[in-house]
């Protein structure tokens, strides 16, 4: 079973990669949703099926089709990719690369220090989850609630699309 | 499931996490950087399911409900700016907006 | 009685605030009752606390009065406490009565100007700090009001400011006395830290017991001291403000720069005797200056053609006897002088402001002549003062007091016959300026035609002082001529009696008669040159080496020009040079660092999202890279 983890790893990756240096806007998200259904299968593997259904869910299903009927909202064309092209020179890429690769660098010194923690391969089912979300966490739940009101409020403020005003 | 040994799954959310890094600080598009934003935050999410699933607890999963809703928050709240900037400038540039440079 | 002391600089304190307040709204008759008014109080004030001195006097001769704790931090309490003993009596006394006949002079004198209440501010301000200095039990008070004095003889002496000459004599007078508040300073900062307290008798307590004779500790305490009288006292290094300081207005000039202030120094001498007993060198040091200053000063009085410059050098003279008579020990003969001199000097001042108002600001004393037939009470005061000044053998006080000092310069355990003869010298100088001055204004034709005469309110004070001048010697005389011990026996209650060194070949009436020989040469050198043959004095003038030996005594032998090339012009040119004032460069220089600063952040503030975010990305690194690696 680990190679369906280093398969879906792999496959992650790439489209991470892939999604980020798109020039079309809708083409990298297609590869975003690619690679969030691949880390979905990630997380069955390594024994938390509930959260894998989230994430296809609720991530891939509803965060990535918002950020898809915004940019369809915004109806960018042609002219947009063109733009894109432009901004997108190879010389850009170096410092951040450079940037990442330090991170990952230090990531990777940090996790490979003591000892590789194998672990009991047991699968933690939604009834756990369930039974120790509204437990000890159940001031998180509401703190979240209150979170997703505010940003409802915010975001069909912030949306809104107020008339033109009479030219004075 | 399958034992993953832990550095191996943290060590590909650290991977993802730079390539939503580099993402951020290449793109000029906002909706690519908020994309680049997404990514970074599924990448800790990831983090914080492979530790809870090493310990065998749920609170692993728990933490990742949590940064999911706040990710749906901040999404939605976040295109809602962008429509606004686009109303505003016309354009999606991230660096036509600097009206707090100093 | 004696607990009424308080009251005597209380009142020219009051009436200063008063004055100083309110003068311009009062109207002019009631400026004086004020300014006169208090000083007069604080007369009757002190010879009420002199009457219950004498008749019931308080245990150990001295009474100490606390008004309160002044300070208090660290060990450090120095009280508003005043100390009564026989000297600071005597200059109570003194101070409060000569002053109160100088105010009343003043009343008239400066009836017409137009700062009126802003003088009897001054000079009341003056009194109380000169009090305050005098009773001061602890060197802290004494040295408030040695400062509140230096204070007040700017303000007077630059009294009529609109003139920049009054200010610059004014500045100089601060200046010069101020190099001496600094010595004096340091002394009370050394006699502080080694003896621990500044409280006059405990100090000399404590100095007694602690230090040797000798040692380098009092000597430099001593030397210190003896610096900031200098300066005050107006004795050599320090006299060159003193002429210049007759720009201020002449009851200034008698009340301060003859009877009072410039006898501060004198004061503090022969209040810190004990310390001066304890450093032979620094005594002598005393003695010293006082011999070289009274020649010097005697010299240079006697090239003067302003009359109140004749009289301030011989101020400088004068007291140059004093501190003579403090080096060699003669303590008592030092305040038995100060007293004659505050009389007779005063009264100089006095009628020299009459003859000068009179005159028509006349200063120059070529430009008088004949006064004698015009204004005959301003003569014979002015010539009882001046005889007493010369020192008349037998009927002035200024003979006694003068020959008391001769005397003790001779017989003192200290003294030596180079100061003795000095200090002779120096009555036969003091005889031919003083007649010489007399001569010339009050003898001869008639040069200038006088225009006032002076009023009660000024006369009265001078013939009050006239008598005085003549009869107050008679307190002390020596041994052949009545042996009255009145007075050095009323100071032995609190300065110690002269010792007497082996016999050394001359007696006291050797000692008088050699003065009275050369106060006769004197007398007959100034009257052959300004009476009788005036060519005379065109023959000896003639010569070149002589005009300019007259040259160099007239600019008081030199020490202005001296001290314009030593400490002037250097601290002129470092001022030309520094105008820009580099020094504040390091503060600008700040500034201009934090701006170049700034500049430098804030480009990094470019207002781009994604600079921000790299400068996250970076900064995490880095904080990382810490964590991991150190």
């Amino acid at each position: 079973m680990e190679v369906v983890f280093y398969i879906a790893a792999i496959v992650a990756i790439a489209s991470t990669v892939l999604a980020i240096t798109r020039l079309n806007a809708v083409h990298a998200l297609l590869y975003l949703i690619v690679s969030l259904l691949s880390v979905a299968v990630v997380f069955y593997v390594i024994g938390a099926p509930f959260i894998a259904a989230l994430e296809v869910i609720v991530y891939a299903g509803a965060i990535m089709v918002l950020f898809v009927f915004v940019v369809m909202m915004l109806n960018l064309g042609k002219a947009a990719t063109d733009r894109e092209r432009e901004w997108q020179r190879p010389g850009m890429w170096v410092g951040p690369s450079i940037l990442a690769a330090i991170l990952i660098a230090e990531v990777a010194y940090l996790v490979a220090s003591p000892g590789t923690a194998v672990y009991g391969s047991a699968v933690i089912e939604p009834k756990q989850v369930g039974i120790v979300l509204f437990g000890p966490y159940l001031i998180g739940v509401e703190l979240a609630s209150m979170l997703l009101l505010g940003a409802l409020v915010g975001a069909y403020h912030l949306g809104r699309h107020t008339p033109e005003k009479t030219e004075s | 499931m399958a034992s993953v040994p832990m550095h191996q799954g943290l060590l590909l959310a650290g991977i993802l996490f730079a390539l939503g890094l580099t993402g951020l600080l290449v793109r000029r598009n906002v909706i690519f950087m908020l994309m680049s934003l997404e990514v970074m935050l599924n990448a800790a999410g990831l983090a914080f399911v492979v530790a809870g699933s090493r310990w065998g607890q749920a609170d692993g999963q728990i933490v990742f409900l949590f940064i999911l809703s706040m990710a749906a928050a901040e999404v939605s709240v976040g295109l809602a700016l962008v429509l606004q900037i686009y109303r505003r400038f016309k354009t999606l540039d991230a660096d036509a907006v600097s009206e707090m440079r100093g | 009685m004696l607990h009424l002391l308080w009251l005597i600089p209380a009142f020219p304190i009051a009436s200063f605030l008063v004055l100083a307040i309110f003068g311009r709204r009062l109207p002019r008759k009631a400026v004086p009752v004020f300014g006169v008014g208090s000083i007069a109080l604080s007369a009757v004030v002190a010879f009420l606390v002199a009457i219950s001195f004498f008749t019931s006097p308080p245990p150990g001769n001295h009474f100490t009065q606390v008004l309160w704790t002044w300070i208090d931090v660290g060990g450090f309490q120095p009280q508003i406490s005043f100390y009564l003993d026989a000297l600071s009596l005597l200059m109570i006394l003194v101070v409060t009565f000569v002053g109160f006949l100088i105010h009343l002079y003043s009343a008239e004198f400066m009836l017409e100007d137009e700062g009126y209440s802003r003088f009897f501010a001054y000079m009341n301000l003056f009194v109380a700090s000169m009090c305050t200095l005098l009773l001061g039990s602890n060197l802290l008070l004494l040295f408030l009001g040695w400062e509140g004095v230096g204070l007040c003889s700017y303000l007077l002496i630059g009294f009529w400011y609109r003139d920049p000459v009054n200010g610059l004599a004014a500045r100089k007078a601060f200046i010069v006395t101020r190099v001496g508040d600094t010595a004096m300073t340091l002394g009370l900062f050394l006699l502080f830290d080694k003896l621990g307290t500044l409280q006059i008798q405990e100090l000399m307590h404590r100095a007694l017991v602690q230090w040797p004779v000798g040692s380098t500790l009092p000597v430099v305490a001593a030397l210190l001291l003896l610096g900031g009288a200098v300066g005050k006292s107006a004795q050599l290094p320090l006299q060159t403000w003193l002429p210049d300081a007759m720009a201020g207005p002449t009851p200034t000039s008698a009340l301060i720069h003859a009877a009072t202030m410039v006898t501060a120094g004198v004061y503090l001498i022969a209040r810190t005797h004990v310390l001066f007993s304890l450093a032979p060198s620094a005594q002598m040091a005393v003695a010293i200056v006082g011999a070289v200053t009274l020649l010097m000063a005697g010299f240079s009085a006697v090239t003067q053609t302003d009359i109140k410059r004749i009289l301030a050098y011989s101020t400088i003279s004068q007291i140059g006897y004093m501190f003579l008579a403090l080096g060699v020990g003669a303590w008592s003969a030092a305040m038995f002088h100060f007293m004659t001199h505050a009389f007779f000097k005063a009264l100089l001042f006095l009628g020299a402001g009459v003859i000068i108002e009179s005159l028509h600001h006349e200063h120059n004393i070529f430009k008088m002549g004949g006064l004698r037939k015009e204004m005959p009470v301003a003569f014979w005061t002015f010539l009882a003062a001046g005889c007493s000044l010369a020192g008349v053998p037998l009927i002035t006080a200024g003979f006694y007091s003068k020959g008391l000092i001769i005397w003790d310069t001779w017989s003192s355990a200290r003294g030596s016959g180079l100061l003795w003869l000095a200090a002779v010298i120096g009555v036969f100088l003091t005889a031919l300026y003083t007649f010489r001055l007399i001569f010339v204004v009050f003898f001869g034709e008639a040069k200038t035609k006088v225009s006032k005469r002076p009023g009660p309110a000024m006369m009265v004070p001078c013939v009050i002082l006239a008598v005085l001048a003549v009869v107050a010697g008679f307190v002390e005389t020596p041994a052949f001529l009545g042996n009255i011990h009145v007075f050095t026996d009323f100071l032995h209650k609190a300065l110690p009696v002269i010792t007497e060194g082996p016999a050394r070949g001359m007696t006291e009436f050797g000692s008088e008669s050699l003065v009275t020989l050369a106060f006769l040469l004197g007398l007959y050198f100034a009257y052959l040159f300004y009476v009788q043959k005036r060519e005379y004095a065109e023959t000896l003038t003639a010569p070149a080496i002589s005009k300019a030996l007259q040259r160099f005594w007239y600019s008081d032998w030199g020490m202005d020009w001296l001290y314009e090339r030593v400490f002037v012009r250097p601290i002129l040119w470092i001022a030309r040079v520094d105008k820009s004032d580099f020094v504040d460069y390091i503060y600008t220089g700040i500034a201009l660092v934090t701006e170049l600063f700034y500049h430098g952040v804030r480009k990094t503030e470019t207002g781009r999202m994604r600079w921000y975010a790299a400068g996250i990305a970076a900064g995490s690194i880095i904080f990382l890279a810490i964590v991991l690696f150190l």
